[in-house]
């Protein structure tokens, strides 16, 4: 679904198929091209011939190719057009690629639906003459489309055609192009088709202008390159290009490691900020109530599902245009949800447990069991929230750093936690109560402190906490009952890597574990990654036992 | 709790082990063998053989009640334990297999469709049964001496401690499960065929398994026992009521921790061995958190620091279950959920501790279970 594209391994898989896909998928195109009979075979011939007698020499800017498109569209009823339509149909092979040609000179989209209906009662040969006439025209027609990513994915979709008649239009799209990123795509894929033209020079200044893209996509015609020129029997160009492009890939690499580096960085601090506004609810109960809350993680499934309710009344009610509306909508909500949660139990529970740790940690546990068996027989197994259009995409920031906006969300979101929690402790009224029985309980409530009160609001607040952190994770996984599970047993280990004295810690400790398991995960892989955490964690202890912020003095032997 | 026994008690203690122990050793087998087939009191091979699963679990549960109810030491990755014996029993079982395995081949049948060629190194001890049993209960030792004597040593405990050993059960869980560890990967060690020349299919060959596993849990309750009557016992316990006290009247409470937690493991191990010819599979499901926490509730349902109440507690429990799952299968998280609270804020004596209260001849129960709030810190 919508909302597994937006986990995060699935992304940088997606970009690792997409680079593969595209370098091999466009190799695999020509070649099948070239292989598949005469007919296709003539074509290939006669296209260049065609593009090098009628349109290379004829010199096409914006103006032009406006005009040109804009004449075509007003009276697509040309003869020629026409004539070429009722060609592709014809039994002669040559008389079929010259109507192809034309096609794809002078056609638009506007063909496309005549293309198709061709296609749909026309033998194999006649399809397979169509289908690259439809790929180039429907390419070309979405490169001046308004959305920037249908610009985008339409020229690297023409660097796969491995036409060369698209450099022209790539080119003129690029010089109008305001968005860099698109613009980028445009330049790279006019210079991979220019690079397998064959034409020598060409492919000199192609190779140099990849390097100077840092063109990753480039990298494996790149290095056929030089394999061609390390051959026995290369030529003299063929070695001059094999220089050129060990040059480019050098640069490639090294700008490549750079954009790793910083990709990774901004992993860690993603998956810091997720293990942060996971633990923070966990350890403000932690270190100001002395309990250890493993329904936690059930507290976060009772968000995200308020945010999939939300939802799904949205998509029931009100009219698509204002679907958006839920997500802002959702967040008081799943923060009313599990508070309210939170408060029952504590009223239930845990008020009947103080001070005793373990006793507090087993019987959440118990809560946490039939909270999610609940989820699990009320809601069924897996689930998923749509993100709003805003948080969908990201940022290109630079050639290979692709930040997902829903990833840059939840930094922000748990920045805003972190402050909202210290101004609550340490600049409220509330906050000052909640310190004072913290430190003296006795004393606060001779003064007139309703320690009781306190008591309850902390914990309803702190499960309100982990409400916000399910709306959250809605962003970046699937809503399902286990959800609470899969991330409990980490942000405990925050928790005790971070100490229960000070909230810094458990701040400390995320980012500590955070980057530190991204920095492990390409060498060892997410499970071992894990385990080394735990070996980490414990070796930790060792030197730190309570953690990095311990409570000191007579509290601390609680 | 025994230290705390008259003579009269302990006598009387020591007369339910023997009766316990007469029958589940001579009367139920007899049962099994003796009655006609349709008779109603005949005990089935399968009820028997499901009786010694749960004997299994209440060595496990035996363990842990030595930690967690006479040291305060709560491990919630004891099925770590249990699974490494399962996984050693059942690695010298699987090479048992040999050439009836359903491809014909050497190699144990995941081995087979994983690709792979040879034998790993770490698989050859175990082509020997001896080692089988003695690994299935060394490396638990092995790996909780290394785990503890790091964790005790650096004064990690109480709930640090627990959290610790969750963690390394979700580790051991996430480990199990690759198939790049050789062990099965997800599904296990499995399709066992014979045990020393034994047929596992055979009705009798369970049937000594059985009894072995009776006599093994006696020897665990002697041993714990034992321990706990011994001086180690009464500091243990001094260990658990007030950690600092003990420090610094003089003694080191790490080793003696460490010691429990050893000892423990090894039951573990000891459980997991005989667990995995009597139900025929071992998976990483066995060892995860979820089954770790349940060795817990099984304690708690009993009664902490009783050790009947550990056997008793792992049979109820189990017992429970298995006619519970048959009726209401998406009920039982509920009611196991339900166990953990009802069990912690109303009954922290558990069951031997009703039925204490019920016959007043037993003593009144020591807040065993609840240390005072004092010697916690109302933190």
């Amino acid at each position: 679904m919508d909302s597994q594209s937006l986990r995060w391994g699935y992304f940088s898989r997606m970009g690792i198929r997409r680079l593969y896909g595209q370098c091999k998928g466009g190799d695999s195109v020509t070649k099948g091209f070239m292989k598949r009979g005469p007919c296709a075979l003539a074509i290939a011939l006669l296209i260049p011939l065609f593009f090098v007698l009628n349109v290379a020499p004829k010199p096409v800017n914006a103006e032009g190719e406006a005009s040109n498109l804009a004449a075509v569209s007003s009276a697509p009823a040309l003869s020629p057009i026409e004539q070429a339509l009722a060609d592709l149909s014809s039994e002669n092979a040559e008389t079929r690629s010259a109507a192809v040609a034309l096609l794809i000179e002078k056609g638009d989209a506007s063909l496309i639906p005549k293309l198709d209906e061709i296609r749909a009662t026309a033998d194999r040969l006649v399809r397979q003459a169509i289908k690259p006439v439809v790929d180039l025209l429907k390419n070309r027609a979405n490169l001046t489309s308004e959305l920037p990513d249908y610009r985008r994915s339409a020229a690297s979709d023409l660097a796969s055609t491995g036409r060369r008649e698209a450099i022209v239009w790539l080119q003129a799209a690029a010089a109008k192009e305001e968005v860099w990123w698109v613009r980028y795509t445009m330049e790279e894929s006019a210079n991979l088709l220019e690079i397998r033209s064959g034409d020598f020079a060409a492919q000199q200044i192609a190779i140099k202008k990849l390097g100077e893209l840092r063109s990753q996509n480039s990298v494996s015609i790149l290095k056929e390159l030089i394999e061609a020129g390390k051959a026995a029997e290369a030529t003299e160009e063929q070695k001059t290009l094999m220089s050129a492009a060990s040059g480019a890939i050098l640069e490639i690499d090294a700008w490549s490691t750079k954009a790793t580096i910083i990709e990774t960085i901004f992993r860690g601090i993603s998956l810091s900020s997720i293990l942060l506004i996971m633990s923070l609810g966990l350890a403000v109960v932690f270190g100001l109530m002395g309990v250890i809350n493993m329904a936690h993680g059930e507290l976060m499934m009772i968000g995200a599902y308020a945010t999939f309710i939300t939802q799904q009344a949205f998509i029931a009610l009100l009219p698509p245009e204002h679907f958006d509306w839920y997500f802002p909508v959702s967040l008081p909500l799943a923060f009313l949800a599990s508070f309210g949660v939170g408060w029952v139990l504590e009223a239930t529970i845990i008020r009947f447990l103080y001070g005793r740790l373990l006793e507090t940690l087993l019987a959440t546990w118990g809560v946490s069991l039939i909270l999610m068996q609940a989820a699990r027989v009320y809601f069924g197994d897996l689930t998923a929230v749509i993100a709003p259009q805003a948080l969908r995409g990201g940022a290109q920031v630079m050639v290979g750093v692709y930040l997902p906006y829903n990833r840059i969300f939840i930094i922000l979101l748990s920045i805003v936690c972190v402050v909202g929690i210290y101004y609550l402790l340490f600049n409220s009224n509330l906050g000052l109560r909640v310190r004072a029985v913290t430190q003296n309980r006795n004393m606060s409530a001779c003064l007139g402190i309703p320690t009781r009160k306190v008591d309850s609001y902390t914990f309803a607040f702190a499960s309100g906490l982990a409400g916000i952190a399910g709306w959250a994770l809605t962003m970046v996984g699937n809503v399902d009952p286990g959800l609470g599970q899969n991330y409990i047993v980490d942000s405990f280990m925050v928790v005790v890597t971070g100490g229960v004295g000070k909230l810094a810690g458990t701040i400390w400790a995320s980012l500590g574990i955070g980057g530190l398991n991204k920095v492990i995960e390409p060498f060892s892989g997410a499970v071992y990654g894990k385990v080394f955490i735990l070996i980490g964690v414990i070796l930790f202890l060792q030197w730190r036992p309570s953690g990095l912020f311990a409570a000191k003095g007579r509290s601390a032997d609680a | 709790m025994p230290e705390q026994m008259q003579p009269q008690q302990n006598s009387r203690e020591t007369l339910s082990f023997y009766l316990v122990g007469a029958i589940l050793l001579i009367v139920l087998p007899l049962l099994n063998v003796l009655p006609a087939e349709e008779s109603w009191l005949r005990v089935s091979d399968f009820r028997l053989n499901q009786f010694g699963k749960f004997l299994c679990f209440a060595i496990l549960a035996l363990g842990l009640d030595l930690t967690w109810g006479y040291c305060g030491v709560l491990s919630m990755g004891q099925g770590v334990f249990f699974g490494f014996g399962a996984y050693c029993m059942g690695m010298s079982l699987a090479l048992g297999i040999g050439k009836e395995s359903v491809y014909g081949s050497d190699l144990p049948d995941f081995m087979v469709w994983t690709q792979v060629k040879e034998l790993p190194l770490f698989w050859y001890p175990f082509k020997s049964f001896a080692a089988g049993i003695l690994g299935a209960i060394l490396v638990p030792m092995i790996f909780a001496a290394i785990f503890g004597f790091l964790a005790f040593r650096s004064r990690i405990k109480g709930v640090y401690f627990a959290i610790i050993t969750q963690a390394l059960a979700f580790a051991a869980w996430l480990v199990f499960n690759r198939n790049e560890t050789r062990l099965g990967g997800t599904n296990g060690l499995t399709d066992f065929k014979q045990l020393l020349g034994y047929r596992l299919s055979e009705p009798s060959t369970q049937l000594g398994l059985y009894m072995l596993t009776v006599v093994a849990l006696g020897a665990g309750y002697l041993l714990c026992r034992w321990i706990v009557a011994s001086r180690a016992g009464k500091v243990l316990v001094a260990i658990r009521d007030s950690e600092s006290r003990v420090t610094f009247t003089g003694y080191t409470p790490w080793i003696y921790k460490l010691f429990v937690f050893v000892v423990a493991a090894g039951l573990a191990g000891l459980s997991g061995m005989l667990y995995a010819p009597q139900v025929g599979i071992i998976t990483p499901a066995q060892i995860g958190v979820l089954p770790s926490l349940e060795v817990v509730i099984w304690v708690a349902v009993g009664g902490r620091g009783t050790l009947i109440g550990a056997i008793l507690g792992a049979v109820v429990v189990n017992f429970a279950r298995s006619v519970l799952t048959n009726y209401f299968p998406e009920a039982w998280p509920f009611i196991l959920g339900g166990l953990f609270v009802v069990v912690v804020t109303m009954f922290p004596d558990g069951l031997i501790g009703i039925i204490r209260k019920l016959f007043s001849g037993g003593p009144p129960v020591a807040s065993a279970a609840m240390p005072k709030p004092q010697t916690q810190g109302g933190r």
